[in-house]
């Protein structure tokens, strides 16, 4: 038996949707941050929660990128790749370094799954040589599961239910890990069910007792810690770091949290989080329908409470008309747009940043809404925060845009504490006995208008999606006070960029040949691959957008600091059509349009493209 | 010595300073007049109150409330006062609705709104006809009108708004007229004292669009032969001398004389009784019919049972909190697994 030591290790767990791969992969997540490695994961599964079994359109995978050094991006290619089938092995099978280990569960390449694959049996990829280039280890791992559980008194779906467990018993030998973690948790999963308990704890440990005593495995690997700043970490998802920034604005607001919302993928996590935490008062309603959500919002908004609406694209769609009068009621409010891969229904569990312009431009009239996006999993918490604060300080609606990536994807975190947060600001507004009459829409020096939540004495008014004569609030059809409006509702947006931080360079010189200008989800890739980048000795600088509308002050000065401008998005090319709008430079694009992240690979092969043309 | 002042809420201080802009002779100023004369007498500040309409003639209504309110957008109108009331229970919500508001483009948000049940009061004003976008039919538009939109006729069935509230469990439902500010007065009472969604379907003649659509139920030469006041624990009794009434024969209501028949023979009204509102809901024959059913007016159907929708949501959060009366930020941004970097 060799030990080896490697910096990095990426392990792709991919099988039929119904196979556990995404519970063995949070599982294996767990440990690995808790053993103090830096880390990122990226769940890639299908929409169809048990999709036709075997198929290729069934595969749901999970990749881990865990390491001793900085990690951002959840790997390009797979160092280990789990295959609980044919379909899973032939998906994946692209994305897996030559010379990588496979393990392939020997009963998922029989002849019902070659069929389901369409494979030719004569093609059956453990037998025919076709994986020579590859390290292959065939376990039957359907068998050893039901052999280790004949006596265990379960059926034989509860029994293959298991089976997941004996790969993560088999990973955790293979690196050396503990499975303390994953023990406490089966142990916590089924409290109820004695039998499947024990049956799990079992098959974990019937993993890694055949790596111990089986010889098929000539190495075992360590991955040391990960040298990160010193502090308290734990491990966090995208939709759930939004969950807890929200309740934090809550805490520090002491205005209680309404999230209306309806179902939807990738969003329903913010929702299901929230619900857990009533005793923070979190009030969560599950409405009929996307616009019943926001519309809620928006009267719990009317009723001072800290409102939030939370959906995907095409529900964002839906709450279109919403947001314009919110905007016109100048109320605070929160949109969160878990971005999916579209248009109309889309790849609904695939990522994109294609609802951008959706955000910026989507609405009726002239429309603009505050946007903020965050940047990984743990950046959802600062920015769903800085959005809260955002709406309440401004009064005014907010989008804070995520994506299917960073909302599934986890990373180690090295969390705040409460008194690192800010306290937000909130009045309500007051009777002054000294006035005849209460102005609705007279504006402090941020141009926000006055909270006056029903109930207070004296301040009875009317609001509504109708044009508003300045301060009176009154309906107005002049002329000229529309103008003035439209113009006055943008210029309140606009200076919000007095309020929030200037842009910096994330990696690289402040001046030189590219820069590479990221937003939202991709931050991980663009980050990677700049690093490496420099280490190649070019001239290129990464910068990342997490305010949107307005763009800080200083983004023009600092953009015009290089000789040419790269806008890497998941999409068709959205943020750069802005950029040249709004600063006159030839910005270049560089999208993707695959329901897929960036791969740092991709992203340094088009910059030294663009470097050398 | 403190002078305590106490004023005494008449129907002018519920009157705003904006200039009621309905069509003259709209049956909205009744019903507007109704509301503010009936507020004060409710015994409630008017900051405890608020209007929150959709969009429509009707959904004007807030502007001239002085109250708290908003004029929303299409048919949701529903949607945030349900927001409201589940964030603040103690207030006095009210929604403003027409038939193009809440049965066609809200129609989702209010049958959803009368499942939930919150202590609400809608007032429906039914026209039958879209006064706003000048005269296009509703979805309370009788089968054949001839509109804008449907120069030869409607072909579509129109909704029995009464019918409707029945089949989504709404727990308080009435029908009272523009024409008749008497009843109005007594039948909004009776809503706001509902513990519940009240919903108030409002004959309301459009002049303009749909002048006399409902002059048959109004007007006093046809009212008492094809209108049927119902009163809680009195018998069905119509026609010009009250002369008629309506009996159940098993679960078929049938016309007698009353000269032929005994009182004591008659249905007697029990609006807590679902099987026979269900049966006056569909006394919606068209009134030129020869042996049509007069058309019913008050309350069709209360249920006292039903806990409003906000208390049962605030009763679960409010037992969280008593089960985890300080909750930690700190320890919820920890989470359950933590570890160290040094």
């Amino acid at each position: 038996m060799q030990e080896q030591e490697l910096e990095s290790v990426v392990i792709r767990f991919a099988g039929d949707s119904g196979d556990g791969m995404q519970l063995t992969g949070t599982q294996f997540t767990n440990t690995a941050a808790l053993f103090g490695n830096d880390l990122a994961t990226f769940p890639d599964f299908p929409a169809e929660i048990r999709a036709p079994q075997g198929t290729l359109a069934g595969v749901s995978g999970f990749q881990i990128h865990f390491g001793a050094t900085a990690i951002h991006t959840p790997g390009d290619q797979s160092d280990v790749l789990v295959a609980m089938n044919v379909a899973a092995l032939k998906a994946n099978l692209k994305n897996l370094k030559m010379g990588g280990v496979i393990i392939a569960n020997s009963d998922g390449f029989d002849a019902k799954n070659l069929r389901l694959a369409n494979v030719p049996e004569a093609e059956n990829p453990l037998l025919d040589g076709s994986l020579d280039a590859y390290d292959l280890k065939t376990i039957d791992v359907t068998k050893i599961t039901r052999s280790a559980l004949a006596d265990s008194g379960l059926g034989v779906k509860e029994i293959d239910r298991c089976k997941n467990m004996f790969v993560l018993g088999l990973i955790y030998w293979m690196y050396h890990r503990s499975m303390e973690s994953s023990i406490k948790f089966i142990q916590t999963k089924f409290a109820k069910n004695e039998a499947v308990m024990q049956a799990n704890l079992k098959v974990l440990q019937a993993g890694w007792n055949y790596g111990e005593t089986t010889e098929m495995f000539a190495n075992r690997y360590n991955v040391a810690p990960a040298k990160m700043q010193p502090g308290v970490y734990r491990s966090i998802m995208g939709n759930e770091a939004v969950a807890m920034g929200i309740i934090a604005a809550s805490v520090q607001s002491k205005l209680p949290v309404f999230y209306g919302t309806y179902p939807i993928t990738p969003a329903s996590d913010v929702l299901h989080e929230l619900s857990k935490h009533k005793a923070f008062g979190v009030k969560t309603f599950q409405a009929e329908d996307e616009i019943a959500g926001i519309c809620a919002a928006i009267g719990a908004s009317f009723g001072g409470n800290l409102a939030v609406t939370g959906s995907s694209g095409p529900g964002i769609a839906l709450k279109t008309e919403a947001i314009g009068l919110a905007t016109m009621l100048e109320l605070p409010l929160v949109i969160i747009n878990v971005q999916r891969a579209g248009p109309s229904t889309g790849l609904p569990t695939k990522t994109e940043q294609a609802d951008l312009l959706q955000s910026f431009y989507g609405r009726n009239g002239e429309c603009p809404v505050l946007i903020v996006a965050a940047q990984s999993p743990a950046d959802c918490f600062h920015m769903s925060f800085e959005a809260c604060k955002l709406a309440l300080n401004h009064m005014i609606p907010v989008f804070f845009l995520s994506d299917g990536y960073i909302a599934n994807g986890s990373e180690p975190w090295k969390f705040p504490t409460q008194d690192a947060l800010p306290p937000i600001d909130v009045k309500f507004a007051v009777h002054n006995p000294e006035r005849a009459k209460f102005l609705p829409y007279e504006r402090d020096e941020k141009l926000a208008r006055p909270w006056a939540i029903p109930g207070t004495p004296g301040l009875e008014h009317r609001i509504g999606g109708l044009e508003k004569q300045h301060i009176t609030g009154n309906i107005s059809y002049d002329p000229a006070n529309h103008e003035f409006m439209v113009k006055l509702r943008q210029e309140k947006i606009d200076q919000v960029a007095n309020y929030i931080p200037e842009q910096q360079i994330d990696n690289g010189p402040s001046s030189g040949d590219v820069l590479i200008l990221g937003w939202g989800g991709t931050y991980g890739a663009l980050k990677t691959a700049t690093a490496k980048l420099i280490e190649e000795g070019h001239s290129v600088a990464h910068t990342h957008l997490r305010y949107l509308n307005p763009f800080p002050k200083n983004l023009g000065t600092l953009l015009s600091q290089y000789k040419k401008v790269v806008v890497p998005e998941l999409n068709n090319g959205q943020l750069v059509k802005i950029i040249r709008d709004k600063y006159f430079i030839d910005a270049i694009p560089f999208n993707k349009i695959q329901g897929q992240p960036f791969m740092a690979h991709e992203v340094i092969q088009q910059i030294k493209n663009i470097l050398a043309s | 010595m403190e002078i305590k002042e106490q004023t005494q809420l008449t129907a002018k201080h519920f009157a705003s300073d904006q200039e009621v802009r309905w069509c003259p002779g709209c049956g909205d100023y009744s019903i507007l007049k109704q509301v503010q004369t009936v507020l004060p007498e409710l015994g409630r500040p008017k900051e405890e109150f608020v209007f929150i309409s959709g969009i429509g003639c009707s959904s004007r209504f807030p502007y001239y409330m002085e109250t708290y309110g908003m004029h929303s957008i299409h048919g949701r109108a529903t949607a945030i006062a349900t927001g409201l009331k589940l964030t603040r229970p103690e207030l006095s919500v009210w929604i403003v609705t027409g038939d193009g508001d809440s049965m066609s483009i809200g129609g989702n948000h209010f049958i959803h709104l009368l499942r939930r049940n919150p202590d609400v009061n809608v007032l429906l004003f039914n026209n039958q006809i879209y006064g706003l976008t000048k005269g296009q039919y509703s979805p309370t538009s009788e089968q054949g009108k001839v509109t804008k939109s449907t120069p030869y006729g409607s072909v579509d069935y129109p909704f029995n708004p009464i019918a409707l509230c029945l089949g989504a469990d709404a727990t308080f439902v009435a029908r009272t007229m523009d024409r008749d500010p008497k009843h109005q007065q007594n039948i909004i009472k009776k809503s706001y004292h509902h513990k519940g969604t009240s919903i108030i379907e409002i004959y309301q003649n459009c002049n303009v669009f749909n002048d006399g659509a409902f002059e048959i139920f109004t007007e006093k030469g046809t009212k008492k032969m094809n209108t049927l006041m119902m009163e809680n624990g009195q018998p069905l009794v119509f026609g010009e001398n009250n002369d008629k009434g309506i009996k159940l024969d098993g679960f078929k209501p049938v016309i007698v004389d009353l000269n032929d028949a005994s009182v004591n023979d008659l249905w007697i009204h029990d609006e807590t009784d679902l099987v026979k509102a269900t049966i006056l809901s569909r006394f919606y024959d068209d009134p030129s019919v020869e042996g049509h059913f007069p058309r019913p007016f008050g309350v069709f159907y209360e249920n006292k049972n039903k806990t409003p929708f906000e208390e049962l949501f605030n009763d679960q959060i409010a037992h969280a909190q008593s089960k985890n009366p300080l909750p930690s930020l700190d320890n919820l941004i920890a989470g359950k697994e933590t570890w160290m970097v040094s």
